[in-house]
């Protein structure tokens, strides 16, 4: 969720001072570091390495059995209702990625664009836009669960009153509508984010490009799309992965706008309820069926990451 | 202001009224009624009776009355939800951007062996979907009898704050200048000394936007209670409010309540430290 790391132009030089520094003693090395490494070992990296191991093992409810190489990934696919559920789920985040690419971050870019100039009520635009990013997954669901409700609903009773009563529809209860329907939800939520990191690329862009542009008589969307795109690239390929590892992560939104279990009639199911329900409310060998889905995910996140970058990468060779 | 100085260049030099400029200024105000509509919506409702928003959805309240906040706070264990999760929240970025000042402090300021290794390997975790280890994290705290227990999402969530607190951090103390440490040590100060009384506070607004930004997706989180704490009396807000939204389903007006109860600290958190947080969203694409 946070952008990636960028390298620091300056360490180089820096380096140099820091020989002549005078250096703490290994201890005192030791206190300052031990916390954070104690923790974030203990916390974070070792359940990563041990959800690898625990995957190529049975368990019986919380106890660990024995040694059963592949199966548990056998079973993701063979088993009922699993079989089923894991490519349907699959599926719809791949739909969820993609819907949201194309919304949120072209949204995102327009609004980046149209606010990149100092302008009246600049500052109330971008706070505004970026307000629903803070609110938490569950209320944004609940919120709009109650706006889109078929009966009650603020929506489809609006729709009424101004004469389209024939778009008036169970949003949510409907297996055409429901997965758009999150997407446009989500996309509500999320589209000041792209607009702030193209918005930070945007003012990267030196203005003497657009300037030289200008006088040799190029239109606003010549400089847009011949300067300020392709200077763009590396942060779209941000925004692409992080919005991708967004999406195959979603749960809480999906969980509250719809139900647990992806409703109607697993229309709405996604890779993250699959894998909750796997691991907390599936038999008692869960746990280990569990961890091997999350290695799945996991590898296929961080190839498909590692894909866009490399891509993104050469992409911006390319251009320049 | 900001907004007084762009007003008054406008007044100097008017700008050519196109169908450009009318065309962006709708987007940007017809999306900006998008956000804030269903927010106003929300609002408006917790000031009226269930029964008037089944009639009419969208109306302004006839009179003001928070009752429904009253009954979300104490029939529906908002009040209990809402200190779980300040404490719970307070307390993990307290010690997640603890550790991480530490930490970050050594590693942005010597070069000593296998110290590229460690930042290296802080940072890593920014990149790790870290729900995929629930099931062992959950055997984890299980074995140390902290499942159910408070104390073990704090420690789990300052954990998650670690990698993004150590790279932004690490990346403030290594620009602070090489004198201040040189004076403060032929001063006779130790490391520690020199840490807390002279670097520290000439970071501050870097700890802000490090704790801001564990702030919000913390208090915002539902997994990992939903997960980790059992009984209904530790829940925090996302979590109670799955609860909630069973047990109200029918009283609108209250259910509006929850929703804003459960946000209004972070809009307030928002409109104060705007900056901090758009800083740390666009923490590596700003240089």
């Amino acid at each position: 969720m946070t952008a990636l790391p960028s390298a620091n132009p300056n360490t180089k030089r820096r380096r140099t001072w820091r020989k002549n520094a005078m250096m703490p003693s290994v201890p005192t090395i030791a206190l300052f570091v031990l916390p954070a490494l104690i923790l974030y070992t203990v916390f974070m990296v070792y359940p990563l390495v041990q959800a690898l191991i625990f995957s190529t093992f049975e368990f019986n409810g919380l106890v660990r059995g024995d040694f059963v190489g592949l199966h548990n990934f056998q079973e993701l696919f063979t088993r009922y209702p699993l079989n089923e559920q894991l490519p349907r789920a699959f599926g719809h985040n791949v739909a969820f990625f993609i819907g949201t690419m194309t919304i949120q971050t072209s949204l995102g870019l327009l609004f980046a664009r149209l606010l990149h100039r100092p302008r009246f009520g600049k500052r109330f635009f971008r706070t505004v836009f970026t307000m629903p990013y803070l609110i938490s997954p569950i209320v944004v669901g609940y919120l709009w669960r109650l706006m889109l409700n078929p009966l009650f609903g603020p929506v489809n009773n609006t729709l009424r009153d101004v004469g389209l009563g024939d778009l008036a529809k169970p949003w949510l209860g409907d297996p055409a509508t429901a997965l758009p329907t999150v997407i446009l939800v989500n996309a509500w939520m999320w589209v000041g984010f792209p607009m702030l990191l193209f918005g930070a690329g945007l003012a990267g862009i030196e203005d003497d490009l657009r300037e030289a542009a200008r006088i040799d008589g190029a239109s606003d969307w010549r400089i847009f799309r011949h300067i300020e795109l392709p200077l763009l690239t590396p942060v779209i390929g941000i925004v692409t992965v992080l919005t991708f590892i967004g999406n195959f992560n979603a749960f809480g939104i999906v969980w509250s706008l719809a139900g647990a279990d992806g409703p109607p009639a697993g229309a709405t199911d996604v890779l993250g309820l699959v894998f909750y329900r796997t691991a907390f409310a599936g038999g008692p060998d869960a746990f280990g069926l569990a961890s091997a889905l999350a290695v799945l995910m996991f590898l296929f996140i961080f190839t498909v990451s590692v894909g866009v970058q490399t891509w993104f990468r050469r992409l911006e060779d390319k251009l320049q | 202001m900001s907004t007084a100085t762009d007003t008054s260049k406008r007044s100097f030099r008017l700008p050519k009224i196109t169908f450009a400029t009318v065309g962006s200024n709708g987007m940007l105000i017809i999306y900006a009624i998008i956000v804030l509509l269903p927010l106003f919506i929300v609002v408006t409702n917790t000031m009226r009776p269930t029964r008037e928003i089944y009639k009419e959805p969208v109306a302004l309240p006839e009179t003001i009355n928070f009752d429904s906040y009253v009954i979300a706070w104490n029939e529906a264990d908002f009040s209990r939800y809402f200190v779980n999760s300040l404490v719970i929240t307070v307390a993990s970025v307290v010690l997640g951007t603890s550790v991480s000042a530490l930490a970050a402090y050594i590693l942005g300021r010597y070069n000593f062996p296998g110290g590229r290794f460690l930042s290296a390997f802080f940072v890593a975790g920014l990149t790790l979907p870290f729900r995929l280890a629930i099931v062992p994290l959950f055997l984890l705290l299980n074995s140390l009898g902290l499942i159910d227990n408070r104390i073990g999402l704090i420690l789990v969530y300052a954990a998650t704050g670690i990698p993004f607190s150590v790279f932004i951090l690490a990346s403030f103390f290594r620009q602070l200048p090489q004198e201040l440490t040189e004076a403060a040590r032929i001063d006779g100060a130790q490391e520690f000394t020199i840490f807390g009384r002279v670097m520290l506070p000439l970071v501050r607004p870097a700890l802000a936007t490090v704790a801001v930004f564990q702030f919000v997706p913390l208090w915002n989180d539902f997994f990992f209670p939903l997960v980790l704490l059992r009984s209904t009396d530790k829940w925090t807000l996302p979590v109670g409010m799955t609860r909630f939204f069973g047990e109200f389903q029918t009283d609108w007006s209250t259910l509006f309540a929850g929703l804003v109860i459960t946000t209004l600290p972070l809009i307030i958190l928002f409109l104060s430290a705007t900056e901090q947080i758009i800083t740390g969203l666009t923490a590596g694409i700003r240089k």
